[in-house]
């Protein structure tokens, strides 16, 4: 944790003026080896404390140790800060900092005409412009001229800054991302001293290094004191937030998801038993759950997801709360499984953490076109529940939606969410875990008075079965993946008995619509022209731009689904209600296909699978274009 | 918990469905051998789950009055995994078959018998895929003619027990569905090993694979041609007219007869010898006999108890406050106007 900010360093705002700014995007790029995304993390830090709300989009290259100063190893963290309602990263960057040749020729394009790039000329050699595929150098050839450019020898200012320490000159140079940060620091007048406290933190076994990362990182600071008044470099007085008051964190999805995993197990008075198998970015989930020994929970890396949504099913079978998480490719080898947690009807969490496809697609980047295979991905008719998350912090709450629904139906309920939720980061302003409604499982002990147990007995109200733990005296009783008897729980191959098990599987999950809140329009009318409804973590854009287009006068309002199968009662009418209905979807219009089949609206597709997230701008020209 | 072993007799363990399999099928005799040894072990009905792939034997819960889970083609070690460490208490029986276990789930027996999970694996091996009617499998004999392969097959077949010693298993036994004698002390023995205990059955699928076995299963042949191995004993056969001598110049085994009894040259069974439990399960049958009994048994750590283990010592001590923990990491507090770190 920081700890407040200490006078001494943190002189009064120096007088000179400072450009204002209602939000600011900065983007942080280098080579993966430059530590931009601890940079950015301790940015987001500042950022948060100095009261401003933030969303953060961290895009990191797919190879582990990508050759050094090739544009494939480049690695950005983007931030959007400012007054309130960020909801998401920024469609362009006002600020890039771009530590070498590579990130400059990656990241550029994507700068806002006239926004500032800060670059590290030190790193301009012939022989990294070559690396980087440059013909000539972008510094002198005018290839720039659409931007300020604030170039200066990053490297030599921190090599002068660490020099007391005597570190190597490979160690000194890694201290170029606390140099650049200073710098940042300065530019939006942030306080020092918790980033000095968590550098003693870091480093506290060796604080030399923590000496000279703090040295850097003055040094940086320093440069934005001394630096010409007059050039491009400035300070931006940003817009803090008026959040409501609570205790706050930063959150990614990643952490937020498995909490709220913890936090449903917890009220439904269970342990969690948690089957995975590495795949990014699913992996994050795992990570968090392997050290929460204490809250319960059990985790198993498996040798792969089929045996890990199996171990999950045993678990669940066991009388645990089973769950199992992976990314598209793993949740395909899952669907068999899926189907015997479904025909055996137990209650069973699956996550997705969806990335771009098909195969091995796009693996760090985020997509939502798993949402077919959510759906339909199985064979028989084999339905489960589906959930999807909007952002870092709704991860949480939709975790436990999951297991609720999961140990209330004994159903498998499949959560999506996606890449860019699970790495990003935003504030969340953390519940009390007693305003949530606990829902405590009763596991099935009665012992019939005569003849065997039929584990298929059902509540007649929400179809759930009956859970019993094997250990039960008196109710032994086999399941499996053949049909059963409906009134027996004996294997039964009968036409009408699968007929009616069918329809009751089908039922049981169509039911879960009368136990989920209806559907609410996020913004704008409950009727009218135009409604652009969205599913997980398209809901920043579609909300920033909904909200653009209504301060244009625009007739437009924003729905965003969290329960997407079964969908909400009331949202056919509800979609009824509009002239025209437009689906923003980072996928070639899946939840587009299934508002049609479900309520035949003409509900039309706005398509993007560039491994990027949408932007605003995309949305809102979207609106402007279905509203003529 | 420690309530007084209630007393069953084998019909206890017996469902009451009707038994599927086709009349004359090995699978009948290893259901009757199981359901007789279950009152022995001692452990009640309610404590004790059987868990089965897919295939003819993975039929084998429904008819165990037990709690059971017939689940999906091969998966049944994972899924065996996640009941046992969800419950360690339990009893946990695998069902499997020589298609179930070693062809498409050989990758979660690997892991499995590697991990050594405390449960007992019955492989039913009867060469050859019974319930989709005949085709060859990955334990078939070379030129195994089958619908799949009208010419005979040409890949060479997988040994289980190698496979498992391979894979790191501390308990291998081998027996045959007929061998209502031995089976029961087999399936005693592996029930009280503490670690995977991996029991292959040779099991006759009278349909597609009739007689395999014959060559060593046939009363006739059977003396000549089974080894019971049986620990400090002498490894005889041929009603002790024949042993195995080990030469250690090159590192093998011989058949030997014996002349007057004299079995000062055989070996002597020592199931905690991984050589020789390598030995016994490699050489070949024909000029060798086929090894039956407790073959290997070293026990070891197991997974479960590992697994528990852990989660107890890390969690010692640690207060499972969830709200503490949420409000963990970077954080801070606003109180309506102003805001501070904490
Ligand atoms: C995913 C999947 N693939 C294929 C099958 C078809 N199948 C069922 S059992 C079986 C082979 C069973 O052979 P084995 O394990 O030796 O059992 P046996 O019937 O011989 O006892 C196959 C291929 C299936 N049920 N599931
Ligand atoms: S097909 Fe073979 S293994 Fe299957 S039940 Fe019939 S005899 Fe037994
Ligand atoms: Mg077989």
């Amino acid at each position: 944790m920081a700890t407040a900010p200490q006078a001494d360093i943190d002189a009064p705002i120096s007088d000179r003026a400072k450009t204002h700014a209602e939000t600011m995007v900065i983007r942080f790029a280098g080579d993966s080896g430059d530590g931009m995304q601890l940079t950015g993390g301790q940015f987001t830090l500042s950022t948060a404390l100095a009261g401003e709300d933030f969303a953060t989009f961290p895009d990191f290259p797919a190879e582990i140790r990508a050759p050094q100063g090739t544009t494939f190893g480049v690695s950005a963290f983007q931030i959007n800060f400012g007054a309130n309602g960020i909801e998401t990263a920024g469609d362009e960057p006002d600020v890039l900092v771009a530590m070498n040749p590579a990130a400059l020729k990656v990241n550029v394009g994507d700068l806002r005409p006239g926004g500032l790039v800060i670059i590290d000329s030190g790193e301009f050699s012939a022989r990294n412009l070559a690396k980087a595929g440059y013909a000539s150098n972008p510094l002198e050839d005018g290839s720039l001229a659409k931007w300020q450019v604030m170039a200066f020898d990053i490297s030599r200012q921190t090599l002068e800054a660490v020099k007391p320490f005597g570190l190597g000159n490979k160690e000194a140079l890694r201290c170029k991302n606390m140099w650049t940060l200073g710098l940042a620091l300065w530019m939006f007048d942030r306080s020092r001293a918790p980033l000095i406290d968590w550098l003693k933190g870091k480093f506290s076994k060796n604080p030399l290094l923590a000496e000279a990362n703090a040295a850097a990182l003055n040094a940086g600071h320093a440069y934005g004191e001394t630096a010409e008044l007059d050039g491009p470099l400035k300070q931006f007085a940003v817009d803090a937030t008026e959040a409501a008051p609570g205790f706050y964190r930063t959150v990614t999805g990643g952490e937020s998801l498995a909490l709220g995993l913890v936090a449903g197990a917890k009220l439904a008075n269970l342990p969690m038993f948690f089957g995975s198998y590495p795949i990014t970015p699913a992996s994050p989930i795992l990570h968090a759950l392997a050290r929460l020994k204490e809250f319960g929970v059990t985790t198993f890396q498996a040798e792969d997801e089929i045996a890990a949504i199996c171990s999950a099913i045993g678990a669940s079978y066991a009388g645990q709360l089973g769950v199992t998480s992976s990314s598209g490719p793993g949740i395909a080898l899952k669907g068999e499984a899926m189907g015997l947690a479904i025909i055996t009807e137990l209650p069973l969490v699956i996550v997705n953490s969806q990335r771009g496809g098909p195969s091995t697609g796009l693996p760090t980047k985020t997509e939502q076109s798993d949402l077919y295979q959510a759906v339909y991905g199985r064979n028989g008719d084999a339905p489960l529940v589906v959930l999807a998350t909007r952002s870092p912090s709704d991860c949480f709450e939709v975790a436990i939606e999951a297991c609720r629904i999961a140990v209330q139906f004994m159903t498998p309920v499949m959560v999506l969410t996606d890449g860019y939720i699970a790495n990003a980061a935003e504030p969340w302003r953390v519940p009390d875990m007693a305003a949530f409604a606990p829902f405590p499982v009763r596991f099935h002990t009665d012992v019939p008075t005569s003849g065997h147990i039929n584990p298929y007995a059902r509540d007649p109200e929400t179809l759930s079965r009956i859970w019993i733990k094997p250990g039960t005296p008196g109710l032994t009783h086999r399941i499996g993946g053949i049909e059963k008897g409906v009134k027996t729980g004996n294997i039964n191959y009968e036409a009408a008995n699968h007929q009616e098990m069918t329809d009751i599987r089908r039922t049981k999950v169509a039911n879960v619509a009368r136990a989920i809140p209806f559907q609410t329009v996020d913004q704008g009318p409950e009727r009218g022209r135009l409604a652009v409804v969205g599913w997980g973590s398209t809901y920043g854009p579609i909300r920033k731009a909904v909200q653009r287009a209504r301060a244009k006068g625009a007739d437009v309002a924003h729905i965003h689904i969290r329960h997407i199968w079964p969908l909400p009662t009331n949202l056919g009418d509800l979609l009824r209600g509009y002239d025209k209905v437009i689906v923003p979807e980072m996928n070639t219009g899946q939840l587009k296909t299934v508002l049609r089949d479900q309520y035949l609206v003409d509900a039309q597709p706005l398509s993007k699978v560039s491994g990027q997230p949408f932007k605003i701008a995309e949305i809102e020209a979207a609106i402007e274009t279905a509203l003529g | 918990m420690n309530a007084p072993a209630r007393i069953t007799v084998p019909a206890d363990w017996a469902t009451d469905q009707e038994v599927r399999w086709c009349p004359g099928c090995g699978d009948y005799a290893i259901l009757k051998a199981v359901q007789r040894t279950m009152p022995e072990i001692g452990t009640p009905p309610e404590k004790t789950v059987f868990v089965s792939g897919i295939g003819c034997s993975s039929r084998f819960p429904y008819y165990m009055e037990t709690y059971g889970f017939h689940t999906i083609h091969g998966r049944a070690p994972a899924v065996a995994t996640g009941v046992k460490l969800a419950n360690p208490e339990l009893d946990v029986w695998i069902i499997t078959g020589d298609g179930d276990g070693l062809s498409i789930g050989g990758n979660h027996m690997f892991h499995l018998l590697r991990r050594n999970l405390d449960v007992q694996v019955l492989l039913f091996n009867n060469e050859i895929y019974g319930l989709t009617k005949g085709q060859y499998s990955p334990t078939s004999r070379v030129g195994t003619r089958s619908p799949s392969t009208p010419f005979g097959s040409v890949d060479r077949p997988a040994s289980p027990c190698s496979f498992a010693l391979g894979a790191g298993a501390r308990f291998i036994a081998r027996t045959v569905d007929t061998a209502q004698k031995a089976m029961p002390d087999i399936l005693k023995r592996a029930h009280a090993h503490k670690g995977t205990s991996f029991v292959e059955i040779f099991q006759n699928c009278i349909v597609y694979n009739d007689a395999v076995f014959d060559a060593f299963t046939d009363k006739k042949a059977a003396p000549d041609h089974q080894l019971h191995c049986v620990h400090g004993q002498p490894l005889l056969f041929a009603g002790g007219t024949k042993g195995l001598a080990f030469d250690a110049a090159t590192m093998t085994v011989s058949v030997v007869d014996l002349v007057e009894g004299e079995t000062a040259v055989v070996m002597v069974h020592d199931e905690t010898n991984r050589i020789m439990a390598q030995l016994l399960i490699d050489m070949p049958f024909g000029p060798f006999p086929m090894a039956l009994g407790v073959i290997w048994c070293s026990p070891a750590p197991t997974f479960d108890a590992a697994v528990v283990e852990q989660n107890s010592v890390v969690a010692a001590g640690k207060p499972a406050d969830l709200d503490a923990l949420l409000r963990k990491g970077q954080s801070w507090e606003i109180a309506s106007k102003d805001f501070h770190a904490v």
